[in-house]
């Protein structure tokens, strides 16, 4: 843009003003800049399109194969690491439930070891309280005869003293039981 | 002669070299920067291909080259045309580091010739010529006939598709030669004009302020011209390559 270079002669000048004043148009150039860009370009296109393009897009393709690599083992290993954490789930749900079976079938065992202890010390008290009502029955019964006799002793005692009269304890149970009827 | 903006396009023998058929094929300037061009892009990529798996920061250079044109390429013509991929890659590489190479003052532009363009342009117009025709044969002709239209129609459809295929060539080269050459000639004539009110003395000295704003936005803006015609090549390319894959529009 700035390059300030003297004409090299005046033929020089002579062709530009013929064409304009434009050294694009000087047609005399175009065979030498084709040939010379089909050079340039040439080799440029040549190399680049041989050795160094393929180098550059294989290290892209490299990388990207490379993380695409990545990405599938760490999804592997994501999957492995779920199939791991539903195994653990499963194990602990197993375990508890067994627990919980365990604690179940204890506490089933327990229970029905209580209410047999349970009915057995009931039938047990049930068979005293039966026994000593029985008794009680008995001593009463008892005491209930005797009571006659007692009763008949001391009307014979309340009779001896209050007329003189002695009587036996047959007696006074014979008129005790004619006036009864 | 100083004072000339087109002397910065001269085209000048650097060494003679024997001629081909008649032609002169001498090392000129315009040799020499498409020389260097072609080395830059070389040296470049090549410290870029290193091939590792962490990349340091030449390499995501050249990874995100790499992938910014195969990208471009995949989305504008298809995965299928990947086999183009080395040829897009070096015609917007080549294009941006001329332009680029061009930038530097005493530089020369290649790009900003019209033989270059025209050259890069027949590339690419016998890219897609070449190739239409060698994958689908003679069906190939039929992207100047798009298939379902009334027969009247085609005798304006078909002229029309010839014409419109054929301008591609010569807005392809025209953008980049014209966009090139205009601001490299504006940038000159910038220039000139501070040179001018620098030596004139007086209050113009103090005016010539205006012009080297003016210049150091210009040159700002052909750095982004330099990226965008390198991109408008290689995107048009892309497009037109389309024409290989999709005969049947």
């Amino acid at each position: 843009m700035a390059a300030e270079k003297p004409h090299a002669d005046a033929s020089h000048v002579a062709t530009e003003a013929a064409s304009g004043g434009m050294p694009q148009f000087e047609m005399s150039t175009w065979v030498g800049q084709f040939f010379w860009l089909i050079v340039t370009f040439g080799v440029m296109y040549f190399i680049l399109s041989k050795f160094i393009l393929p180098k550059i897009g294989q290290g892209l393709t490299d990388r990207g194969d490379r993380i695409a690599d990545d990405l599938d083992e760490a999804s592997r290993m994501q999957q492995q690491a779920t199939q791991a954490q539903a195994d653990y789930e499963r194990a602990l749900a197993d375990a508890k439930a067994k627990a919980h079976n365990i604690a179940e079938t204890t506490r089933k065992s327990v229970d029905e070891e209580i209410s047999a202890e349970a009915d057995a010390s009931e039938d047990a008290f049930a068979r005293k309280q039966a026994d000593a009502d029985a008794r009680i029955h008995k001593i009463k019964t008892a005491a209930l005869g005797k009571i006659d006799d007692v009763a008949a002793d001391t009307v014979g005692e309340i009779i001896a003293k209050i007329a003189g009269v002695k009587s036996t304890t047959a007696s006074v149970k014979a008129a005790i039981t004619s006036v009864k009827g | 002669m100083a004072n000339d903006p087109m002397q910065q396009f001269k085209i000048e023998k650097i060494f003679d070299l024997p001629t081909i058929a008649g032609h002169d094929i001498s090392f000129t300037n315009s040799s020499l920067w498409m020389a260097l061009t072609a080395l830059g892009v070389m040296i470049f990529f090549a410290l870029t291909a290193k091939g590792k798996l962490i990349p340091g920061r030449m390499q995501s250079l050249g990874e995100i080259s790499h992938e910014f044109i195969a990208n471009m390429l995949k989305d504008t013509t298809g995965p299928e045309a990947i086999k183009f991929f080395p040829y897009i890659f070096s015609i917007f590489f080549f294009i941006l580091f001329a332009n680029l190479l061009g930038m530097n003052p005493y530089a020369f532009t290649s790009t900003s010739h019209l033989a270059v363009s025209v050259a890069l342009a027949l590339f690419t117009i016998g890219l897609v010529v070449v190739a239409g025709i060698v994958k689908n044969g003679l069906r190939w002709f039929k992207i100047f006939a798009p298939a379902g239209l009334p027969l009247p129609v085609y005798f304006l459809i078909v002229p029309i598709e010839i014409i419109s295929f054929l301008s591609r060539p010569v807005t392809l080269s025209v953008r980049l030669f014209a966009n090139m050459t205009a601001g490299h000639v504006m940038l000159k004539i910038f220039a000139i004009f501070i040179a001018y009110l620098m030596s004139s003395g007086g209050w113009k000295i103090f005016a010539a302020i205006v012009p080297i704003v003016g210049t150091t936005a210009i040159v700002a803006l052909e750095f982004l011209v330099a990226g965008l015609q390198a991109f408008v090549f290689a995107i048009l390319t892309c497009v037109y390559l389309n024409d290989v894959y999709h005969v049947d529009h």
